[in-house]
């Protein structure tokens, strides 16, 4: 786009995990297939995206996380990036959050966000009798998203349009409990305890008697599909991302 | 008799805010070992943070029983102070209740909403000493939670009870005097509570009621000044800090981490070395990455740790506590304050601190703790006084990884990936935009 002299409406950041892992890729093929749908002009960097550092900076390697930011920043702003999107809500919270102060200034949000947008101003319709309707569910809050940046409402209002049946875990929203991945966990093993931090959390969701837990984040959903594998409730009990249930329902 | 009682209690007073300045002014210096940090700005929203958090005590309310009942204990302490200016001025001035001239029929109302009042702290505090040592729920019994923190607790709730019904059985003999017309008991007329009660003592020689009265009198304003002077040794110490502390209540979103400049102007000569021939002022070579010790905290921080009261909300929140890992967000707090008193005790006695070859990392907290950190933010959530934790965690990490080279393998492993693959995966970046020859 650039090359043509154009300028996308919004970039969508993939991130490392949506670009990567074999499973979260499913996530962000969805996601762009929305968009396509919707008519959305957005670009992607491609193999100039990297990370944005957010692992680096919570495990305490403060270098390594200026060295991404500054690159990052140096890319985005040659490219006069204005709006980003992402799927993933640590990505969101760094560029919202952190970049402003190193010289990154640019409109951030989460794709739970701008799914909501779309079916607020009606660009995306829900298919008559989509498979998610009436479907018990639960939903688990990501940190990033939730307690870091308040963002409790916009995933839920987008299930609401969904018809489905919302069973609330019994801790949510701000009380939401961690999936265990955060704060650079996903790349090492957990301390010594009783019990992982994500089969305690898919606990909770069993007892919703939810035959699908929804997530927002990359992470969330490769430590809840492995509390799924581990409590031994991989037949009845799914994990999808918000994306997935809208790119399955919408017309 | 009266001349000695006056001479008696102003030494006391004397003595007893004598000894809390002090202690309070050594807390302040203690504090202030901490780096300098500007919260000067958005005032209006700071202020309305006190209100809100601090005298609206909004974020107990997320747990309706207890923060009924602290709302007693609360109120009980905030109001009951007029009663005590008014035995402190009868006690400095050698008069007796000289309240009741002023105010008229007011004072009664006053007195009896304060005896009332009296009765529910009795029941709030009776409540948690039997939440904390019968019910013993499970926030008040962790790892960190035994010997003097568990007794510093019962202290508190068994002086708030005693310091109560001193102040009623006070009121209860007073309200028997006046309705046998002794000289020196003014006639206020009854009170609501010690109205009903002074028929019990309706046999007791005048002699004795004198004795009684006096003496809870006395026993009720020399607890108080004791409890005022216990304040700043205890976890209580929070009736007094959660005001400023909600004030300097960071305001921007939870998810932001604190940057670092120093390292942020290294990345950029990095990058953008500056001209050989430049003879601009070099910055200071920076000090310790993150924080090892107390004095490497900011102020903030060590104010969070004295406003700390122990209740364990934050680690009752914590998913790494919650299943069974080392770390508990109550114990960074409450270490990095024993920490904070053990170099103010060296402080003390040698007019300064040069270093006992130990730190609050290692020595109080331990890696193993550290590490098991999602930053999840439930711990900054659910503090009622807000205390962040987890700032103070992520700074000890900072110097572990980045001063001590001490991070675990897998991190390590995961940096390297980050440096060489600019992604924390071992996938080539020429591979990140694969997932579009499927669409």
């Amino acid at each position: 786009m650039a090359a043509a002299g154009e300028s996308p409406e919004v970039l969508f950041w993939v991130g490392c995990a949506g670009s990567f892992d074999q499973r979260a890729q499913k996530i962000t093929k969805a996601f762009a297939l929305i968009l396509e749908k919707v008519g959305i002009r957005f670009a992607i960097l491609g193999n100039e995206e990297s990370c944005n550092g957010d692992p680096a900076r919570r495990a305490g390697n403060e270098f390594l996380f200026q060295m991404m930011a500054y690159g990052n920043i140096q890319t985005l702003n040659n490219y006069g990036i204005k709006k980003i999107v992402t799927t993933c809500p640590h990505c969101f919270n760094i560029f919202k959050n952190e970049y402003p102060v190193l010289g990154g200034h640019y409109e951030v949000i989460h794709h739970t966000q701008l799914l909501q947008q779309l079916i607020d101003e009606g660009r995306i319709k829900m298919k008559e009798g989509n498979a998610f309707k009436g479907k018990r569910i639960t939903y688990h809050d990501s940190c990033y998203l939730g307690r870091a940046n308040n963002i409790y409402e916009a995933p839920r209002k987008v299930l609401q349009a969904l018809d489905t049946e919302l069973v609330e875990m019994k801790h949510c929203r701000s009380r939401g409990m961690c999936c265990g991945a955060g704060g650079a966990q996903m790349w090492k093993e957990e301390e010594k305890g009783h019990i992982r931090i994500n089969a305690a959390r898919v606990k909770e969701a069993e007892a919703t008697g939810a035959s699908l837990i929804v997530s927002n984040c990359p992470y969330c959903m490769t430590m809840l599909s492995d509390g799924v594998k581990a409590n031994g409730r991989e037949e009845d009990l799914q994990v999808l991302d918000i994306a997935e249930l809208v790119a399955q329902s919408m017309e | 008799m009266h001349i000695i009682q006056q001479v008696l209690f102003i030494l006391l007073f004397i003595i007893a805010v004598y000894l809390f300045t002090r202690k309070v002014r050594q807390i302040r210096r203690n504090i202030f070992l901490g780096k300098s940090k500007n919260i000067q700005d958005h005032k209006r929203e700071r202020w309305r943070n006190v209100l809100l958090l601090a005298f609206g005590q909004k974020k107990m309310f997320r747990n309706w029983i207890p923060a009924i009942l602290h709302f007693f204990v609360y109120a009980g302490f905030i109001i009951i102070n007029i009663e005590i200016l008014e035995i402190i001025l009868d006690g400095l001035t050698g008069t007796h209740r000289m309240f009741s001239p002023l105010l008229g029929p007011l004072y009664n109302v006053l007195i009896g909403c304060f005896e009332i009042l009296a009765i529910l702290v009795i029941f709030g505090c009776a409540v948690f000493l039997i939440r904390r040592n019968i019910l013993r729920v499970k926030r008040f019994q962790q790892r960190e939670m035994t010997r003097w923190p568990k007794s510093d607790a019962n202290y508190i709730l068994i002086m708030e009870i005693i310091l109560m019904l001193l102040f009623l059985t006070m009121n209860t003999t007073d309200r028997e005097l006046q309705l046998r017309h002794i000289v020196h008991y003014t006639q206020t007329g009854p009170f609501w509570i010690s109205a009903l009660l002074a028929p019990l003592f309706g046999q007791a020689h005048t002699g004795t009621l004198i004795g009684l009265e006096r003496g809870a009198w006395w026993l009720h304003i020399t607890g108080v000044l004791f409890f005022l002077n216990y304040l700043p040794y205890s976890k209580h110490f929070h009736i007094i800090l959660a005001f400023p502390n909600s004030y300097y209540a960071d305001l921007e979103p939870k998810g932001k981490m604190d940057n670092m400049p120093e390292i942020e102007h290294e990345v950029h000569l990095m990058f953008e070395p500056p001209p050989p021939d430049n003879t601009a002022t070099e910055p200071p070579p920076p000090g310790r990455f993150g924080a090892k010790d107390v004095p490497d905290l900011n102020w903030k921080n060590l104010m969070d740790a004295y406003t700390c009261t122990e209740c364990g909300r934050c680690t009752a929140a914590c998913p790494a506590s919650q299943t069974g890992k080392l770390l508990s967000p109550r114990k960074i707090m409450m270490d990095t304050r024993d920490r904070m008193e053990e170099i103010g005790e060296q402080i003390n006695k040698n007019g300064k601190f040069e270093g006992d070859g130990k730190s609050l990392l290692y020595d109080y907290i331990t890696p193993e703790e550290l590490w098991a950190c999602t930053t999840c933010n439930a711990c900054v959530e659910e503090c009622p006084v807000s205390i962040n934790p987890l700032d103070i965690i992520l700074q000890l990490r900072r110097t572990m990884v980045m001063d001590d080279a001490k991070a675990p393998a897998e991190w390590n492993a995961m940096f390297g990936n980050i440096e060489n693959n600019r992604a924390p995966w071992k996938f080539s970046p020429e591979e990140r935009d694969k997932w579009r020859e499927d669409v």
